[in-house]
Order: C-alpha cells, then sequence, then structure tokens
C-alpha cells in the first residue's frame, strides 16, 4: 500500500447555530486515509459519524456549516470553495454510498441511464460508449445478465442488488475516494457479507480510499484498516483497527468493546457503560465522556483532552497524560479499594 | 420438556391473501395469489426459558411473535399457554385473564409509547385495563415499576419525549411488567439502540427474568444478541423453522446449511479482515417459494432430492433440523 495520503481532515468543526445557541455536531476532527486504505469511523447515534462525511462532500444542511478547520482532497482544499466547484468533485473524485439504496436512486430513470448520467457529466465520451461502461460497471458489481438488467428500473432490484447498483454508481467516475454512510445497515446479514466483501475488492483492486461510516463493531472489525472512535463529535480514539479494537485505551472505546455481545463466545452479563451520550446542547466541560467514565479524574472536568499517542494508537484522554499519571494511578487504586 | 412448558405453538401457519382487487384479477386473468408468512411453525418454550426466533427479513418472525400474543389469528394450528387455547378460550373471562399473562415488547420505543400521555399514564394502562389495582395504589405500582426498570419515581410525570432511545425502552418495559405477566413477547427489542444501551437493556430484561421468573419469546435478527439471551433458538426460513436447538449446540455445531450460513456471515469483532465466504443468492419472493426445501436454490449441498420433496424436522441430539442432507449425512 502506498503512502499516499488521498484526504485530510484538520481541526474541522461544524456549527448549526439554533435559537438555544450554537451546536456543535463536529469538534475538531482530525483524520487522513492514504490511497487503498479504508477508514472506519465508529460511534453511537448522534456521535457525529455522518456530519463528518457530508462536510467533506459539502453537502451539510443549512443553517449548519463548517466554522472551522480544513479539508483537503490530495492537498487541494475543498471546504471553502464554490458550490460549481464542489459538483465537479462530488460524483467524480468523491463516490458516495448511503444507507438507504431505494433513496439513493431515481426511481423514474433505469439503473444503466443514472450510471450513463453519472458517466457522461464527468467524462467526454459518446452515449454508446457510456453504455457499454455502464454495463461493466454492473458486471463487475456482480449483477447477473447486466446488459438486460441495465435497462431496469430500481424498484426491479432487490434491496441487496439495489445497493450494489448504488456502489457501481458511486465507482463509475473512477473516484479517489468513497465515502460509504453505513452501506449495509438496511440490509440482511448474508447479504451484508456480500456487499463488504465486494467493496473491500473494488476498492482494494483499485486502491480507492475508503471511508466507512458504521456503528457495527464487527463490520470494523472485518472491513477496515483503520478506526476512528467519535464520541459527543470529538475523536476519543483513532488508529489501526486491530490495536483500536483488541486493545483499547480510551475508557469509551473500552466500554463500547465490552459491551458488543459477541456471537462466539458465551457470557452470563455484558458489561455496561452507565448512561447514554450526552445531548449536543449539553455536553459538560472537559471530557464529554466524563459523567459516564469510572475512571474519571479531576482534569477531566476541567480541560478538553487533546490527542496523544498511547502505545499504537492515539487517544484523547487525561489518564495518559504524564502531569495526571499519578491521579489516574490513585483513583484506580482507591476504585480498587472500594471493589474489594 | 412438555410437561413444564408453558408456551406450546403447535402447527402454526398463517397465510396472507395478496390479491389484486377483484377487477383487476377479472380484466388481467391474473389468479389469487396468496404469501405464507408462517408454515407448520412449533415449539415449547418451558417456564422461566427464553426461545429465540431468529432470521432474516421476510422469514415471519414477527408474524409468529403476533400470533403468540394474540394480535393475529393464525390459518392453522394453535397456541397454548399453561394448556388453554388462546384462540378458542371457554369464555371471555377466561380470554381476558389469559391475555393479562401474555405482554409484548416491541422494537421501536418511538412508536410503541403514545407521545401526548404522562409515562405514570403509559404504565398504568394495562392496570386499569384488566382491573388489577384501584386508587391511590395504580400511581404507587406504576412508580414501582419506574423504580424497577431503572428509572426514577418522578419520571412518571415527564412524557416520552423527554427520554432517550434506551429509557424509552425501559419505559416499554415497564408498561409490560405493569400487568404482571408470565410471558413476553419482544419483538427485536434492541435493533434501534445504540450498543451501550442495548447492553444496559439486554441486562435489565435478564434480570427482570430472574427475578420474575418471566419466560420470554425473543426475536431477533441479530445472532450475538440471541447468544446472549436465549436458552434455545428457533432458525426461520422463509416461514419454517429449518432448525431448533439449545443456544450451545446451535452455535457450535450448526446443522443446518442455513444456520451455518448465518452463523458464518455474521460479522464479529474478533475477526481481523476477514472476508466471510460468499453467500450466494438472497431470500426469494415469498409468493413463488421455491420446490423442495425452500433453500435450495442457496444451498450448497441441495441434489435432485431437496429440488422437489419437502424437508420436516427430524430429532437429533438436543436439536431438531428440516433438512435432507442432514437426514442422509451429506452435510460434512
Amino acid at each position: 500500500m502506498s503512502e499516499e495520503i488521498v484526504l485530510t481532515v484538520e481541526d474541522l468543526i461544524v456549527e448549526f447555530p439554533t435559537r438555544k445557541g450554537i451546536l456543535r455536531p463536529v469538534d475538531r476532527v482530525n483524520f487522513n486515509i492514504k490511497k487503498g486504505e479504508i477508514l472506519g469511523v465508529v460511534g453511537e447515534s448522534g456521535a457525529g459519524k455522518s456530519m463528518c462525511g457530508s462536510a467533506i462532500v459539502g453537502l451539510i444542511d443549512r443553517p449548519g456549516r463548517i466554522t472551522g478547520g480544513e479539508i483537503r482532497l490530495q492537498n487541494e482544499r475543498i471546504d471553502n470553495i464554490s458550490h460549481e466547484r464542489m459538483r465537479k468533485i462530488r460524483g467524480r473524485r468523491i463516490g458516495m454510498v448511503f444507507q438507504d439504496p431505494l433513496t439513493s436512486l431515481n426511481p423514474l430513470m433505469t439503473v444503466g441511464e443514472q450510471i450513463m448520467e453519472t458517466i457522461r457529466v464527468h467524462l467526454k465520451i459518446s452515449e454508446a460508449e457510456a453504455r457499454q461502461r455502464a454495463i461493466a460497471a454492473l458486471e463487475e458489481v456482480g449483477i447477473p445478465a447486466a446488459s438486460s438488467r441495465v435497462d431496469a428500473y430500481p424498484h426491479q432490484f432487490s434491496g441487496g442488488m439495489r445497493q450494489r447498483v448504488v456502489i457501481a454508481l458511486a465507482l463509475a467516475a473512477e473516484p479517489e475516494l468513497i465515502i460509504a454512510d453505513e452501506p449495509t445497515t438496511a440490509l440482511d446479514v448474508s447479504v451484508q457479507a456480500q456487499i463488504m466483501a465486494l467493496l473491500k475488492k473494488l476498492c482494494h483492486e483499485r486502491g480507492t480510499a475508503v471511508m466507512l461510516i458504521t456503528h457495527d463493531m464487527g463490520v470494523i472489525a472485518e472491513t477496515t484498516d483503520r478506526v476512528a472512535v467519535l464520541y459527543a463529535g470529538r475523536l476519543a480514539e483513532i488508529g489501526p483497527t486491530k490495536d483500536v479494537l483488541s486493545n483499547p485505551s480510551h475508557p469509551y472505546t473500552i466500554g463500547l468493546m465490552a459491551s458488543t455481545p459477541s456471537p462466539t463466545g458465551s457470557t452470563e452479563r455484558l458489561s455496561q457503560i452507565p448512561g447514554s451520550m450526552p445531548n449536543l446542547r449539553a455536553i459538560p466541560q472537559g471530557c464529554a465522556f466524563n459523567q459516564r467514565c469510572t475512571k474519571a479524574i479531576s482534569a477531566c472536568f476541567k480541560h478538553l483532552p487533546i490527542l496523544e499517542p498511547v502505545d499504537k494508537t492515539d487517544v484523547a484522554c487525561w489518564l495518559y497524560d504524564e502531569a495526571y499519571k499519578d491521579e489516574a494511578a490513585e483513583q484506580s487504586k482507591t476504585q480498587l479499594k472500594e471493589g474489594a | 420438556m412438555s410437561e413444564n412448558s408453558l408456551i406450546k405453538a403447535s402447527d402454526l401457519g398463517r397465510v396472507f391473501d395478496v390479491s389484486k382487487p377483484w377487477l383487476n384479477r377479472v380484466l388481467e386473468g391474473s389468479e389469487k395469489q396468496f404469501l405464507t408468512a408462517a408454515d407448520k411453525v412449533h415449539f415449547d418454550i418451558p417456564k422461566g426459558k427464553t426461545f429465540a426466533l431468529v432470521g432474516e427479513s421476510g422469514s415471519g418472525k414477527s408474524t409468529i411473535g403476533k400470533m403468540v400474543v394474540g394480535l393475529l389469528n393464525p390459518t392453522s394450528g394453535n397456541v397454548t399457554v399453561d394448556g388453554e387455547d388462546l384462540f378458542n378460550p371457554k369464555d371471555k373471562k377466561a380470554q381476558l385473564a389469559l391475555r393479562r399473562r401474555i405482554q409484548m415488547i416491541f422494537q421501536s420505543p418511538y412508536a410503541s409509547l403514545n407521545p401526548r400521555w404522562r409515562v405514570k399514564n403509559i404504565i398504568a394502562e394495562p392496570i386499569k385495563a384488566f382491573n388489577l389495582l384501584e386508587g391511590k395504589a395504580i400511581q404507587t405500582r406504576a412508580s414501582e415499576l419506574l423504580e424497577q426498570v431503572g428509572l426514577a419515581a418522578t419520571d412518571g410525570e415527564k412524557y416520552p419525549h423527554e427520554f432517550s432511545g434506551g429509557q424509552r425502552q425501559r419505559i416499554a418495559i415497564a408498561r409490560a411488567l405493569a400487568s404482571n405477566p408470565e410471558f413476553i413477547v419482544c419483538d427485536e427489542p434492541t435493533s434501534a439502540l445504540d450498543v451501550s444501551v442495548q447492553s444496559q437493556v439486554l441486562n435489565l430484561m435478564k434480570d427482570l427474568q430472574k427475578d420474575l421468573g418471566l419466560t420470554y419469546l425473543f426475536i431477533s435478527h441479530d445472532l450475538s444478541v440471541v447468544r446472549f439471551m436465549a436458552d434455545q433458538i428457533g432458525v426461520l426460513y422463509l416461514g419454517r423453522l429449518v432448525e431448533i436447538a439449545d443456544r450451545d449446540k446451535l452455535f457450535e455445531a450448526p446443522q443446518h446449511p442455513y444456520t451455518r450460513m448465518l452463523i458464518d456471515a455474521a460479522p464479529r469483532v474478533d475477526a481481523f479482515g476477514r472476508t466471510a465466504d460468499a453467500v450466494v443468492g438472497e431470500i426469494p419472493d415469498p409468493i413463488n417459494m421455491p420446490s423442495g426445501c425452500s433453500f435450495h436454490p442457496r444451498c450448497p449441498l441441495a441434489n435432485d432430492r431437496c429440488k422437489t420433496e419437502p424437508p420436516s424436522l427430524i430429532k437429533l441430539d438436543r436439536a431438531e433440523v428440516s433438512c435432507h442432507a442432514v437426514e442422509e449425512n451429506r452435510n460434512n
């Protein structure tokens, strides 16, 4: 895998001014995706996963807007460019796959017409040539009898086949980056396995960078190279998937992994994180996780933690900070005593 | 097993008429069409145990759940609760008494709570409907139930929109407990919740089962959740049970090719970089079901017999499987 960085997101802030004050669904998020790499973005509902994806493609609904940070595609800023220029990038250089394949396809056009439209907007080729490309694209995503199915309408496909069409559509103009927002959440497990395998294969073959947004830890483990864990709009932990999932450092990631039931082992009781994610209007001062965290120390209630390397991952947590190490150790000692 | 079973479903079947209107049928010369949502489903749930139904969408899980609580009449077969027939009760009084013992928890806690009612009234509704308590005792009981599911008694004054998804599902559980039921049908109770909240609700349901001796019918598509909750599991495919087995037996030695496929396709948190073996095809059209075994078009073990003769459940050690390949020992 080459080290070429396709997408850089730096200190990204998205804000929504409302009557009750400014809400920040994305707060100083940093990550990058290399060529041919699949980055998983995981978090609970409301963590800001989808908002990150929308910000990258410039599709944040008004009155929301990017108020800070930079987004760069191949070293070219795309967060402050005009709508016209962004339209040329969307579809051509960044492909998108959304959760519900039925709403992302036009019900009044055949799937072939939709793929041809995408190809012809971005590439100057004849209609006949575009049609051939559309058929090839459908064949590539595993749609049987592609040359006749190309003239079918979306409602004539099953859910899994529709999502394949959407992937063909996203890949049609050979983009550098694909943003897949919960691409298999609406599908059954057996079909989900097919779609994930397809996405993985195509992206590795072409060297496309992928940002895979999902809440499913299993999908993250099996599909992604690196993973970013979001909590209340902030990055809690980011690093190689294997390190983050099997040896998590942030208390939230630890809790998340422990509360995920596994189909392979049987347990009598799941460990649980108390409470639920704070409302965007009431994010506590300091670390957003402090009220649910069993290990919180005084610093967690005062200062916002920043990402620092811990082992092989980057973690935003005061427990690993040199200045607070003693207090953290003291805290766990007293907790052990209380437990005993 | 059948001696202390609380719920017994035998030969349960439901057919829906999905035909076009009469005039369209005459004009287009089309026939009546029927969808078999459940076919010859049978299971026993012993008192205090959890039976789980798993399957993909369209496999008939929810239809069976609705029939077991009496919300939907079966076209064939019946359900008995403690030996009493749910659909042909002796009299009105017996029917009401039977219904009090059965409750249901639905998938979406956003749709299953009336947004215009205070939580205390939502919880008190079953108490009033079955005339279990009177006057002030109703509110005392409602507060008690709220505390039992991990909420504060004062939360009763609030409206559903003031709660998060997990808290709402707790309210739905409190409402289900209000009529002191013995049996609760849980239809995908956590699929609308986030993992960290899901574990809270699942633990709560397990604790309540232990404390109150509840019996659950747990409907889910998520194998990891089922593995955590169930004692016995039935795997559904297109309305038919293809395998019934004890939990550990099902996960450690799945017999039916469909069960194996489901378990293999479920994403695992410890399987880094794994590509699940590509499963062929999708669930077929339930109106024009395949002949013979309905799984044969997707089955790697299918032969001519599977294409023509529908299999029936055969008993194995701690399991029942409906598969010709297993019967003929072609499955390894």
